[in-house]
């Protein structure tokens, strides 16, 4: 393993070893086509069957056939929304929320140039969705309502089996993107009202390239993707054998770390976020801490820029992630940070350290040394930061020229 | 990860002259909370002879941010103000050994904060001219800003022009798509579509009316086509290229391309704009050329 301390597991996760192995004979000894008739791919249907049965215990679906294997959970995301409107065409409305991944957030601006509807729910300061607010939207024309289950870069969690049963109540479909909190946190599809569901493999140390719709059965359903009978013709194209084979592994071993993620794990994400806000002054903790993934945390540095302390931390082997514009190359800090109305002096500092099972609370008093001169030392470069505070006033007291 | 020179690295890392000058007589804030990047400079200027005997920066922002202010007062130190005010965004970037376009903004910053320290010392007002937009082309770092005012102040109407005039979409085409966005966004304020069907001619007012396919002699001919160069000639040497006029056969006009053409990722979509002029010029299809395609 690489050296460091890897601490961006909600941006993408180890292949655990054991999955790695499961995979290899699938690529050279076992890779014929799982529809062949000959002994190259005989054992790949087994397999992947196998897999489809682990997949389908991890989340808690009734039936093994309603888990669809897709490329990842961008595909899930577009062909729960896009099979919704395409099967309903007398519907042409869609909610979501503001602070959705971009799966959905690009395809969403994407459709209302094509004419549909689509209602962003607010949150509040801490994350959180008004219900009240999304109870009035549903309705006749509302096609789909898509919200993520756990924010990625916060981990707030959303009420979506209670929002799911208000959807189903209004006769509304109702999808969530789950990609951050499949294998993080229990879940038992059988008994919501959730009609899809997408997840992503490189999520729960499964490779990337793999991901998941789960379709509800009775779902009604138009494919994305045409073609062969695959995925019983919802999902056309030659299987991707290994990666299902090894996500279905990976989901068998996710399920028997629940309880560790929710005990171990978070008891390093909780040190983590304890010697950091005791450790540096001027911080603070984003989204709804008491309702969120066991893995993550997002924390605030005010007065100084997130790629810069990506870049030093990065120095001292410590990755993490950042909702700063830079970080992105884009103009605004993150989407995320903006719609909680975090203060732009904030939001650029905003550094997000999210935990696997695989690391060690030995790491997370690493980090907790490293962080606070790391965050000293870009503050005596801040022209908002002078003598071992912020300056006072200062959105006043530097006001820069600019439009 | 952004691919960030060794010295824009070592400037991230090690910043030269950090922090607030005590005896600073010259005082420049610009950048934007928002974009999540604001400098301050602070320069001692000697009322003498204007020479900016020491710099300070502040800097809020990312590691380029931060090196492009360091690099900044490494280079202003020593200099009277009018050969700092020389320094251009490229020179601060050529100085960090390049930036990624994302990042160019960083020494548009750098240099915005120097012209506004030297309005401060001189008792002037300065004002920000720049409006910045969301990067479109990534290979020339070309902005929404950018792309909307040129297709107004030039009534353009297709991606090709667009890249006649601004270079974005020049070179990977995969902003092709957000270009005929702003298109269409534009073109609706004056109630036109957007169809990309336009064929890249010329609107028929513009063509001289006077021309008249194959009435011209050789030496016309060749004259005219030395003439459209010559036109488009500053416009290229902008840009640190050159081009002249190396043979015409028939309908294809051989050029040479020099400079910082040569090699220049643009250089096709130079040719093309070369090539429109001069079959407008001409009034009759030609084609422009590289020298080096032609025959031996």
């Amino acid at each position: 393993m690489t050296k460091g301390i890897y601490l961006d597991n909600n941006a993408t996760t180890m292949v655990d070893k054991q999955v790695v192995d499961e995979m290899i004979p699938y690529f050279t000894e076992q890779f014929g086509n799982p529809s062949s008739m000959h002994q190259f791919g005989d054992k790949v249907g087994r397999a992947m069957k196998t897999a489809r049965a682990q997949v389908q215990a991890l989340i808690g679906a009734e039936h093994e056939s309603e888990i669809v294997f897709t490329s990842c959970g961008t595909e899930s995301d577009s062909t729960a929304i896009l099979s919704a409107l395409k099967a309903q065409p007398q519907r042409n409305e869609i909610i979501t929320t503001v602070v959705e991944h971009p799966a959905v957030l690009s395809l969403c601006e994407f459709l209302e140039k094509d004419g549909y509807t689509v209602h962003y729910l607010k949150v509040d300061k801490k994350g959180r969705l008004d219900l009240e607010e999304y109870k009035k939207l549903l309705g006749p024309k509302t096609a789909i309502v898509s919200i993520m289950w756990a924010n990625n870069e916060t981990g707030t969690l959303f009420p979506v089996l209670e929002m799911a049963e208000l959807a189903h109540a209004a006769g509304v479909m109702f999808h969530t993107d789950a990609v951050q909190a499949v294998g993080k946190i229990p879940m038992d599809l059988k008994k919501t009202k959730i009609d899809m569901l997408s997840l992503s493999g490189h999520k729960l140390h499964a490779p990337k390239g793999i991901g998941v719709l789960y379709l509800k059965r009775g779902t009604r359903y138009r494919p994305l993707l045409r073609g062969g009978h695959q995925e019983r013709g919802r999902r056309a194209g030659t299987e991707n054998a290994a990666s299902i084979i090894g996500l279905g592994l990976a989901c068998d071993m996710a399920k028997k770390h629940m309880e560790y993620e929710n005990s171990c794990v978070k008891a390093m994400r909780d040190r983590l976020e304890e010697g950091l806000l005791e450790a540096v002054p001027n911080c603070f903790v984003t989204g709804d801490p008491d309702n969120r993934l066991p893995n993550t945390l997002n924390i605030a540095f005010e007065f100084v820029e997130g790629e810069a302390i990506l870049m030093l931390l990065n120095k001292q082997g410590i990755a993490a992630s950042s909702g700063s514009a830079c970080t992105s190359g884009s103009l605004e800090p993150s989407h995320v940070m903006r719609a909680m109305d975090i203060p732009f002096t904030a939001a650029h500092g905003s550094i997000r350290f999210s935990f696997s099972r695989y690391n060690v609370m030995d790491e997370v008093e690493e980090v907790i040394k490293a962080v606070p001169p790391i965050i000293e030392k870009l503050r005596k470069l801040s022209p908002y930061w002078s003598n071992g505070a912020p300056v006072e006033n200062p959105e006043a007291a530097f006001a820069p020229t600019y439009s | 990860m952004w691919d960030y020179s060794e010295t824009v690295k070592d400037h991230f890392y090690n910043p030269r002259n950090a922090g607030a000058l005590d005896d600073a007589n010259a005082t420049g804030d610009v950048g934007s909370i928002s974009c999540g990047d604001a400098l301050r400079l602070t320069l001692k200027v000697d009322p003498e002879t204007e020479i900016i005997q020491d710099a300070g920066f502040q800097t809020f922002g990312c590691g380029s941010a931060i090196a492009s202010s360091s690099a900044l007062t490494e280079m202003v130190k020593g200099k009277t103000l009018d050969e700092a005010l020389a320094i251009s965004n490229q020179d601060i970037a050529d100085f960090l050994e390049g930036l990624p376009p994302e990042k160019m903004h960083c020494s548009v910053m750098g240099r915005e904060a120097l012209q506004a320290a030297v309005a401060n010392y001189r008792g002037e007002e300065w004002a920000d001219d720049h409006e910045e937009g969301a990067l479109i082309c990534k290979c020339f770092a070309v902005d929404a800003v950018m792309i909307e005012d040129t297709i107004r102040a030039n009534s353009l109407k297709t991606v090709e022009q667009v890249t006649h005039y601004t270079k974005a979409g020049g070179s990977c085409s995969s902003c092709h798509e957000g270009i005929e966005e702003i298109l269409t966004k534009v073109l609706a304020e004056t109630g036109e579509a957007f169809d990309p069907e336009t064929p890249i001619t010329i609107d028929p007012a513009e063509v001289k009316p006077a021309v008249k396919k194959g009435k011209l002699t050789t030496v016309q001919r060749i004259l005219k086509i030395e003439q459209v160069i010559a036109e488009i000639r500053p416009q290229i040497q902008a840009d640190r290229g050159d081009i002249e006029l190396v043979d015409v056969e028939d309908k294809k006009v051989y050029v040479k391309l020099t400079g910082a053409c040569s090699g220049c990722q643009m250089a096709t979509a130079t040719l093309g704009g070369v090539q429109q002029r001069i079959i407008e010029e001409l009034g009759e299809f030609i084609q422009v050329l590289p020298a080096e395609l032609q025959a031996a």
